[in-house]
C-alpha cells in the first residue's frame, strides 16, 4: 500500500496495516492480503465478485475486518459479500470504504452486503465512509445491506458518512424473527453539492422482535439529503425510527417515514426533526467564551460525534 | 466592578417601539451578591441579557473595570470575564455534560475535575457526567448543571437569570444551599435575578426593578422587611409600578 491507501485505511477501520485478527483488504478492485483464524474463515466467491465469511457457532468477542480502498480513478465496482454468523457468535465486523480520487474519472464502490445471523448471535457492524482527492472525478459509494436476523440475535450496525463523498445511495432491508432486534445507528453529513440518500425497509416478522433505527444527519451547503425509513410490523413487535436533521446553508433535507402496523400487537413509533442550529445554542457556547463559527463547529461536531 | 450608565432599550413588539429600560444606572462592587427583584415584565431579564451581551443597549455605556464593553460582542465579554447563567438552560443533542462543563472551563477537564463542579451544585456526578445534554433531563437537573457551567468559567462576574424558574421544590431547596455555598465562597461578583426570599436574604444588595426603572437599591436589611411585607399582596407592585 502506498501512503494514500495507508491513510485512507486508518480513517476508515482504524489500522495502519494488516490485523491479527481475521481480514480481508480490498485495494483497486482486487485482494491486497487475506486472512482467517480458526473460528473466522474467509473465502472468495468462484466467480470473483467478493467474498464469504462464514463464522462458527459459539466463536466469542472476536474481530474481522473488510476494508475497501480505491485510490484509482475511472474504477467502478459492484462487490457482494455474503456473512454467515453461527448459532451463539458474538463478533465485530469493521467495513468501511475510503476513496481518493484525484483524476477526472469516476471512482465507485457499490458493496452488497449480506449477513444471515445464526440463533442468538450478537454481530457489531461498524461502517466508516470517506472519501478525499482534488480531482473532478466523482466518489460515488452505494451500500446495500441485506440482514436476517433468526430467533434471539441482535445486530448493531454504526454507519458514517462525514466526508468527501459527492454521491451516496444506501439501501438496508432487514427480516427479523422471535425475540432478535436490530439497531441502527447512521451518521451522516454532506456539504458541497453532495446528495446522500437512505432507505430502510425492517420487517418485524417475529414474535416480540425489534428494530430501533436512529439517523442524525447534517446537511451543509448545496448538498441534498433523502432519508426513507419503513417499518412493518408483522407480530407482536415493537419498532422505532428517529431521524434528526440540522440543515444549514442552501441544502435540502427530506424525511419520509412510514410505519405500518399489520398486527394488533405491533408498537411503531417514527419520530422527524429537521431544522437549524438553533440561535440560543450558538448563544449560550458564546457566552462560554467561543466565537460563532466554534460554536456552529462544535454543535455540529457533538451531533455527529 | 461593573457600572451601567445611563441605560435605555427599546424593542419591537410588532405594535411600535416600547421602551423596556429607561435610564439605568447601577454599579456592582468586586466580590459583591446582588439581586435583582421586580415585577414580571420589568426588565430583568433584559438588563441581564445587556450585562452579557445578548442584547445591544439602545443608548448608554457599560463599563467592566473602567474598560467600556458596550460595543462587545458575547464571545468578548466571556473572554472579558462576564459569566451567565439562561433562565432556561438550552439543551444539545449530543454534547454531554463533560463537554459542556470544558467547554465552560476551557480546557479538556478530566472526569474527576468536571465531576467536582456537578458536585458543587448538588449531582451525583457519575449519573450525569456522560449523558448528553438533552430532553431526558428533568427542568432541575438541567438548571444545575447550568450554574455548574458558570461555576467552571471561574468568572469575574456571573449572571444568574432566575436559577429558581422552572424547578422543582425540592430541587429549589437544595439550589439555595448552592447560591448559599456560592455566597460563602464568593470568588467573583455575583447578581441574581430573583423573585425568591431564600436568594434575597443571602444579597450585600437588593435592587427593585419595575417598568424599566430602578425604584429603589439598598441592602437587604432596608429593603426586605418591605418586600416581605407587602410582596403577597397588590400594594408592592401598585407601589414600584406607579
Amino acid at each position: 500500500m502506498d501512503k494514500i491507501q495507508s491513510q485512507l485505511l486508518e480513517k476508515i477501520a482504524g489500522i495502519k496495516e494488516a490485523p491479527s485478527n481475521a481480514y480481508n483488504i480490498r485495494v483497486n478492485g482486487g485482494s491486497i492480503g487475506s486472512s482467517s483464524t480458526p473460528n473466522i474463515h474467509i473465502s472468495f466467491k468462484e466467480d470473483g465478485t467478493g467474498i464469504d465469511l462464514n463464522i462458527k457457532p459459539n466463536t466469542i468477542n472476536e474481530q474481522v475486518h473488510i476494508p475497501v480502498i480505491i485510490s484509482q480513478s475511472d474504477l467502478v465496482e459492484t462487490v457482494y459479500n455474503d456473512f454467515y454468523i453461527g448459532e451463539n457468535a458474538v463478533v465485530t465486523i469493521i467495513a468501511g470504504c475510503g476513496i481518493h480520487n484525484c483524476g477526472n474519472g469516476l471512482s465507485q464502490h457499490d458493496g452488497i452486503h449480506t449477513f444471515y445471523l445464526g440463533k442468538n448471535s450478537k454481530v457489531t457492524y461498524i461502517e466508516k465512509h470517506y472519501g478525499t482527492g482534488d480531482g473532478n472525478g466523482q466518489r460515488v459509494l452505494n451500500p446495500v445491506t441485506n440482514v436476517f436476523l433468526e430467533d434471539g440475535s441482535y445486530m448493531e450496525m454504526d454507519t458514517v458518512q462525514i466526508e468527501g463523498v459527492d454521491s451516496t445511495k444506501r439501501i438496508t432491508k432487514a427480516e427479523i424473527k422471535d425475540n432478535a432486534k436490530l439497531v441502527i445507528k447512521e451518521k451522516l453529513m454532506t456539504h458541497g453539492n453532495q446528495y446522500a440518500s437512505t432507505e430502510f425497509t425492517v420487517d418485524l416478522n417475529g414474535e416480540k422482535s425489534s428494530t430501533n433505527v436512529i439517523s442524525r444527519s447534517v446537511a451543509k451547503d448545496d448538498s441534498e439529503q433523502i432519508f426513507l425509513s419503513k417499518i412493518n410490523g408483522n407480530s407482536s413487535c415493537m419498532g422505532h425510527s428517529e431521524c434528526d436533521a440540522i440543515i444549514m446553508d442552501h441544502a435540502r433535507v427530506r424525511a419520509i417515514p412510514e410505519i405500518t402496523a399489520n398486527h394488533v400487537d405491533a408498537s411503531l413509533i417514527h419520530e422527524a426533526a429537521i431544522g437549524k442550529i438553533a440561535g440560543e445554542q450558538i448563544i449560550k457556547l458564546m457566552t462560554l467564551g467561543l466565537t460563532e463559527e466554534e460554536a456552529e463547529a462544535q454543535i455540529v461536531n457533538g451531533f455527529l460525534k | 466592578m461593573l457600572e451601567l450608565r445611563h441605560i435605555y432599550f427599546e424593542a419591537d413588539d410588532g405594535l411600535g417601539k416600547k421602551q423596556i429600560l429607561k435610564d439605568i444606572n447601577l454599579m456592582i462592587e468586586d466580590k459583591s451578591f446582588t439581586v435583582i427583584t421586580g415585577p414580571n415584565g420589568g426588565g430583568k431579564s433584559t438588563l441581564a441579557k445587556l450585562i452579557a451581551g445578548i442584547e445591544k443597549p439602545t443608548s448608554g455605556k457599560i463599563l467592566l473595570d473602567g474598560q467600556d464593553i458596550t460595543n462587545m460582542d458575547i464571545t468578548m465579554r466571556a473572554k472579558a470575564g462576564i459569566g451567565f447563567a439562561f433562565q432556561q438552560p438550552v439543551r444539545f443533542k449530543g454534547l454531554t455534560v463533560h463537554d459542556m462543563i470544558s467547554l465552560a472551563a476551557e480546557k479538556n477537564l478530566s472526569v474527576e475535575e468536571a465531576c467536582g463542579y456537578l458536585s458543587e451544585v448538588g449531582l451525583c456526578a457519575k449519573d450525569y457526567i456522560k449523558r448528553e445534554l438533552n430532553a431526558s433531563l428533568s427542568g432541575g437537573e438541567l438548571k444545575r448543571i447550568e450554574i455548574a457551567m458558570v461555576i467552571a468559567r471561574k468568572s469575574m462576574l456571573s449572571v444568574f437569570d432566575e436559577p429558581e424558574a422552572g424547578i422543582d421544590l425540592w430541587s429549589f431547596h437544595s439550589l439555595i444551599k448552592v447560591f448559599e455555598k456560592i455566597r460563602a465562597l464568593t470568588r467573583g461578583s455575583i447578581i441574581i435575578i430573583s423573585h425568591q426570599e431564600r436568594i434575597l436574604e443571602i444579597a450585600d444588595q437588593i435592587i427593585i426593578l419595575a417598568n424599566g426603572s430602578i425604584k429603589e437599591t439598598g441592602s437587604k436589611e432596608e429593603l426586605l422587611p418591605d418586600l416581605l411585607m407587602n410582596s403577597n399582596t397588590c400594594k408592592f407592585y401598585k407601589e414600584v409600578q406607579s
